[in-house]
This record gives C-alpha cells, sequence and structure tokens, in this order.
C-alpha cells in the first residue's frame, strides 16, 4: 500500500512536471445561502477529483439541491468559492455552462415537444450545428431505450421514460462534468435499478458527476466517494466503505414489548455490542458481522432470562447514518417550496 | 485502484476539447438570434399541440366579431357602418387579449422547471424572453390575418389602400409585441399561469373595453373619456383604423367626434407609446429574469 501510494505521489508530481496537474473537477469552500429566514448552506466545502463519482448525501432541506443550483450557476451564494474545472461560477458562469450538464428530480423537460424535439432544442441552445444535433439526438435516444418514444409527446411518457429523456438531454453537449439532482426520487425500484444502469455506463467514459440522493444505498451503489451534508454543512465525508465503518455495516435491532423491557435489556446488549442504544421500546446496535454478533446477542438475552419480541438485521439506512454521524434522526426542513418532494423509505427492505 | 491512473489520462484530453466545440460556431450576437429563433419555434410548436390554445387564440375572437356584427352593432351608429368601425378594434382587441397568453407560458415554464435546465445552458438568457414575445408576434400575425378573412366574410370592406392597411396591421401587431414585454414582466413575478391570468386580466379589460374598440368614445361620459380617448389602445386601434378606412372615412369620423385628432397624429402617439413601453419594459422583465 505504501509503495502503491510512493507510485500515486510520484505520477501526480509527473503530472505537475508536465504541466497537466489537474485541479479539483468541482471545488467548494466556504459556501453560504440564505433564502430569507432559512440558512440553506452554511459553509459547505467538498472536493470533486476528476473522473469521480461524489454523492451529496442528506435529507431533504439539508442543502443538496441548493449546492447544486450553485455550482450549476442558476443562483449566486452570498459567500464561498464554488470551482467547475477551476472555473469559478460567480465570475464565469457562461463558461461554466458550457462544461455542465444538469439533470433534477423536476424532469425539466417540454411535455408537449416529443422526445427528439427535447433533445435537439437542448442541441441548438448548447449551439451546435444540425447535424451534430441529429445525430447525437438518434444515439442519445437509443441508448436510453427511448427510440420507440422518440416522436411521441412526453404526455405519453411515464416517469421513468421522462427522468431518462432528462437525463439525456443533459448529456447533449457531452459536458465534462455532470450534475444528477435526485435522479431517482420517486421512481420505482425497476426504473430506479434502469437508472442506476445508465448513469454507471456514463461514468464509465469518464465523466466527472456529482451526485445528490436520500438514499444510502443509491451513493453506496454509484459514487467513489460520499459526503453527508446536514443543515447546509458537510458533517462527513469519505468512501461508502469508510463512512460504513463508522457506523457498522448492518444495524441490528431488537425489539421489546415496551420501553421498559429495552432499557433493562440495553446493559447486557451493550455487553456485546458496545454502541448499543435504545429507541423506544428498540435496542439499535450497529454491528459488524450480522449474523455472529446476532447470535451472540440472542444467547446473552436468553442467559438473562430477557422477553424478546423481534430481531432484524438491516443495512443502515440514511437515518442510521444521520444517528452516528449527529446523534439526531434526519430532519426535514424546507427552505424551498419545491424542495419539499416527500421521498419514499430508503433503506432496502430488512431481512429477518 | 486505478481510478486515479485513468482520471490522469482520460479527463485532460476530455476537459480540453470539451469547450472549443461549443465555441466553435458563431458569435455572440448569432448565437442570441439562434437561440430565440430555437425557443419561438418551440413556443409555436405548442400553439399547434395544445387545442385549448388554439381555441383560446382564434375561437374566441370570432365569436367577438360575430356577437359585435351582429347582436349589438344593429343599435351602434358611426358613419362609414359598424362593421368598417369594429373590425380594426377587433384586431386590437385581439391581440391584447392575447398578449395575456405571453404571461401565462412563462408562467408555466417557470414553474414547470424547463426554464432551470435553459439557467444552465449556455445560451443567451435573454431568449427565453424573445422567443417568448417573438412566437407571440408570429401567432398574433396569424390571428390579425385570419380575423381579416373573418372580417372580409362579414362584411369589412377598407378602403385605406394595401400599403396602409398592411401599415395598420404593422402597427396593430407592434404595440402587442410591445404588451408582450409587459405581460412577460407579470409572467416572470407570479407563480403560475391561473395568478398570471387573474393579474393580466384586470389590466387588460378596461384597457379593451373602456376604449375606442367596440364603440365611439364620445358617447362615454365625460369622465370616462378623458381616460378612454387617450390611453394606448384607443390611439393605436384609431390610427389603425384611419389608416384602413382610408382619408375620407378618417374625417367622417372626426367630423363627428370620434376622431379627436388626425391619423397622423395617432399614428405618431401610436409609435411613441410603443416605444416607451419597449423602453420600460424590456429591461424590467430582463431584470426581473435574471433575478428570480
Amino acid at each position: 500500500m505504501v509503495v502503491f501510494n510512493q507510485y500515486l505521489t510520484f505520477l501526480n508530481d509527473l503530472a505537475t512536471v508536465d504541466g497537466m496537474s489537474q485541479p479539483p473537477a468541482i471545488e467548494v469552500s466556504g459556501l453560504t445561502k440564505r433564502f430569507g429566514e432559512v440558512q440553506a448552506l452554511s459553509g459547505v466545502d467538498l472536493a470533486v477529483e476528476p473522473g469521480t463519482v461524489y454523492g451529496l448525501l442528506g435529507p431533504n432541506g439539508a442543502g443538496k439541491t441548493t449546492t447544486v443550483r450553485v455550482l450549476t450557476t442558476i443562483i449566486r451564494p452570498d459567500a464561498g468559492i464554488a470551482r467547475v474545472l477551476g472555473i469559478d461560477v460567480t465570475k464565469d458562469p457562461q463558461r461554466v455552462r458550457q462544461s455542465i450538464g444538469l439533470a433534477g428530480q423536476y424532469a425539466a423537460v417540454d411535455e408537449v415537444l416529443t422526445g427528439r424535439e427535447n433533445l435537439e432544442l437542448v442541441g441548438q441552445l448548447t449551439h451546435q450545428s444540425r447535424s451534430v444535433v441529429t445525430k447525437r439526438a438518434d444515439e442519445l435516444l437509443e441508448r436510453f431505450g427511448l427510440s420507440h418514444a422518440a416522436d411521441r409527446s412526453l404526455k405519453t411518457y411515464s416517469g421513468g421514460m421522462r427522468r431518462r429523456l432528462d437525463l439525456a438531454a443533459s448529456l447533449v453537449h457531452r459536458p465534462p462534468v455532470l450534475f444528477l439532482d435526485e435522479p431517482t426520487t420517486g421512481l420505482d425500484p425497476k426504473s430506479r435499478n434502469d437508472l442506476w444502469d445508465m448513469i454507471r455506463e456514463l461514468v464509465a467514459d469518464g465523466t466527472t458527476l456529482l451526485l445528490t440522493t436520500q438514499y444510502l444505498e443509491e451513493a453506496d451503489v454509484l459514487a467513489d466517494r460520499i459526503a453527508v451534508i446536514d443543515r447546509g454543512t458537510v458533517i462527513a465525508d469519505g468512501t461508502a466503505a469508510e463512512l460504513k465503518a463508522q457506523m457498522g455495516a448492518t444495524v441490528l435491532e431488537i425489539s421489546f414489548v415496551d420501553a421498559r423491557g429495552a432499557d433493562a435489556a440495553l446493559a447486557t446488549i451493550a455487553s456485546v455490542v458496545p454502541g448499543a442504544e435504545t429507541d423506544g421500546a428498540v435496542v439499535r446496535a450497529p454491528v459488524y458481522d450480522g449474523a455472529k454478533t446476532a447470535m451472540e446477542v440472542l444467547r446473552a438475552i436468553d442467559a438473562a432470562g430477557l422477553d424478546v419480541g423481534g430481531l432484524t438485521v438491516r443495512e443502515p439506512s440514511l437515518d442510521d447514518v444521520f444517528l452516528t454521524l449527529t446523534g439526531h434522526r434526519a430532519e426535514e426542513i424546507d427552505p424551498r417550496p419545491d424542495d419539499s418532494d416527500v421521498a419514499p423509505a430508503a433503506a432496502p427492505g430488512g431481512a429477518q | 485502484m486505478t481510478a486515479p491512473e485513468a482520471s490522469i489520462a482520460v479527463t485532460v484530453p476530455r476537459t480540453a476539447a470539451a469547450s472549443p466545440s461549443i465555441e466553435a460556431t458563431g458569435s455572440k450576437l448569432s448565437w442570441a438570434v439562434k437561440d430565440t429563433l430555437a425557443l419561438a419555434k418551440r413556443n409555436l410548436l405548442h400553439y399547434t399541440r395544445v387545442p385549448q390554445l388554439l381555441v383560446f387564440t382564434f375561437i374566441q375572437p370570432i365569436m367577438f366579431v360575430l356577437l359585435f356584427r351582429y347582436v349589438f352593432g344593429g343599435s351602434i351608429a358611426v358613419p362609414g357602418g359598424y362593421v368598417n368601425y369594429l373590425m380594426p378594434g377587433i384586431f386590437g382587441q385581439t391581440v391584447v387579449f392575447g398578449a395575456t397568453s405571453t404571461a401565462i407560458g412563462l408562467a408555466e415554464d417557470l414553474g414547470g422547471g424547463i426554464i432551470e435546465r435553459f439557467r444552465s445552458l449556455p445560451m443567451v438568457r435573454m431568449s427565453v424572453l424573445a422567443g417568448r414575445t417573438g412566437a407571440d408576434v408570429v401567432r398574433n400575425t396569424g390571428v390579425v390575418i385570419v380575423m381579416f378573412i373573418v372580417g372580409f366574410a362579414v362584411g369589412f370592406r377598407p378602403h385605406g389602400g394595401v400599403p396602409r392597411i398592411v401599415l395598420g396591421a404593422a402597427l396593430v401587431l407592434a404595440f402587442a409585441f410591445a404588451l408582450s414585454w409587459v405581460m412577460a414582466l407579470v409572467g416572470l413575478k407570479v407563480a403560475n399561469g391561473e395568478a398570471a391570468q387573474a393579474v393580466a386580466f384586470p389590466l387588460m379589460f378596461p384597457l379593451t373595453f373602456a376604449s375606442s374598440v367596440f364603440v365611439r368614445v364620445d358617447t362615454m361620459p365625460g369622465w370616462l373619456q378623458g381616460f378612454a380617448a387617450h390611453q394606448p389602445v384607443t390611439v393605436v386601434v384609431n390610427a389603425a383604423r384611419g389608416l384602413m378606412l382610408g382619408p375620407e372615412a378618417s374625417a367622417q369620423l372626426r367630423a363627428v367626434g370620434t376622431f379627436t385628432t388626425s391619423t397622423t397624429s395617432y399614428v405618431l402617439q401610436s409609435v411613441a407609446w410603443i416605444a416607451a413601453i419597449l423602453a420600460i419594459f424590456v429591461p424590467l422583465a430582463v431584470r426581473q429574469f435574471n433575478k428570480s
């Protein structure tokens, strides 16, 4: 590992000597933004290496969308620095716009136009020649499985098709940096999986991607690095593995008849799993080797003669990340009315 | 573990190649024109695909023609015949009512999120507004042509000669263009299409009805005449009327006190109104768009 790191340093030095050193593709520091009463961003810092996928994970109102809106030049921050490919978004927004694509939770497409017309419109507005636009539209419709619906009005599209077209529209001008703001919020599991596959394919060719999501699973599946954002600041930052190591690979939930039962059992469980906490009638414990620890916990409970209502082993959810990192649950504050899309539960179904 | 190496190898050429491909074609002005045309085309496609918009655009003015020509018209006495008096008014009324659609269209775009995408594209921002008002000029031209044909069918016989008739129509269309910018500002300030309509209607209603559009201003009570005779809809409609109907008819209208000034004066006043409205509302709308 040491040798490998030295090799990396060597590579970087080499790149610097050649004048090819890459600044982070996306660089944000001390970003603040206030909407009236609500402090949407209170000092966001992050850096995204070129060619990587960065997941911005947080609940509604945490500041994810606001961060993306600043980086895509839609709004100006109150303070702080935001750069895309080294270009300051407030100083030279027009140059930033040439290098970015944006797709979001609102599917910003024209309902009346056909799929093809939507893509061609974006192509024209990014100043590409007609022949290039026509070819690119065909290519994208094919790639996103929309060829059969290319000449139908979007009114006939399903939610998943609309999102796919929205994603395609953000790629018409081949932007090296892509922003996806909650690309799968509100989609059914099948459409979500389809979209994940498409996003993975897309980043395989070197596009830098900043993705916001409320789903830990989504960040886990897609992102190289994840930043957890809460109340307008980044509270944790690392690879999915690092974050999971912090909160346990799985979560063990032991439910009791009532809160008193849970309180009584806490000491017993904590002797096996030190991080255990009560939450009402439930004791929750982060564990690293699911089944084995679960058995130990059960044995300890049995030995103590306690009554167990149920036992669940599940993947950690966004809520668990928040409980671990902040000691509070993922709260929902709405800085903007259109930020209020409430999504279905984040965690995949727990195994009994 | 190969990601860092890949990033060095792949992203350098990509970022370098991205900008020139976009910067390659055209100057800022030609971009502005192209962006405006692309968006105007998009807005016009809406008119051809949404039946409600077509009804609002064409059927409503036709009903007004029939209503005033055959229902109310018989009791309105005007020298030269009411249908000749009515039709230039109808052109004015149609474009004034139609201007509301600029506000509704923009408000709906803002609510729908597509403007969010436009703002993230390297397009010329003002073309969102110019594409909207430009499309409305095209739509209004179509409506005026159709209304001219409808008018001819119900007995409209202007004697101004083709150049003056065309000039009269052009004046109405230029006024409509100026109004679109007022309505663009309304559309940018309100939350949705319904709200845009709610704000626009109370503005447009008195401007249309307390005017020379359907009736003679000189038959109104004195306190109303002060407003009705000088407000821009009357000025523009009378200018178009004078041009389209010809000098003889204008002289007759002036003799009975329906025209308070010469056609030339109405035309010059119209141009002044159009210029003033544009000078005030174009910057206001652009500023509001950049702000919101």
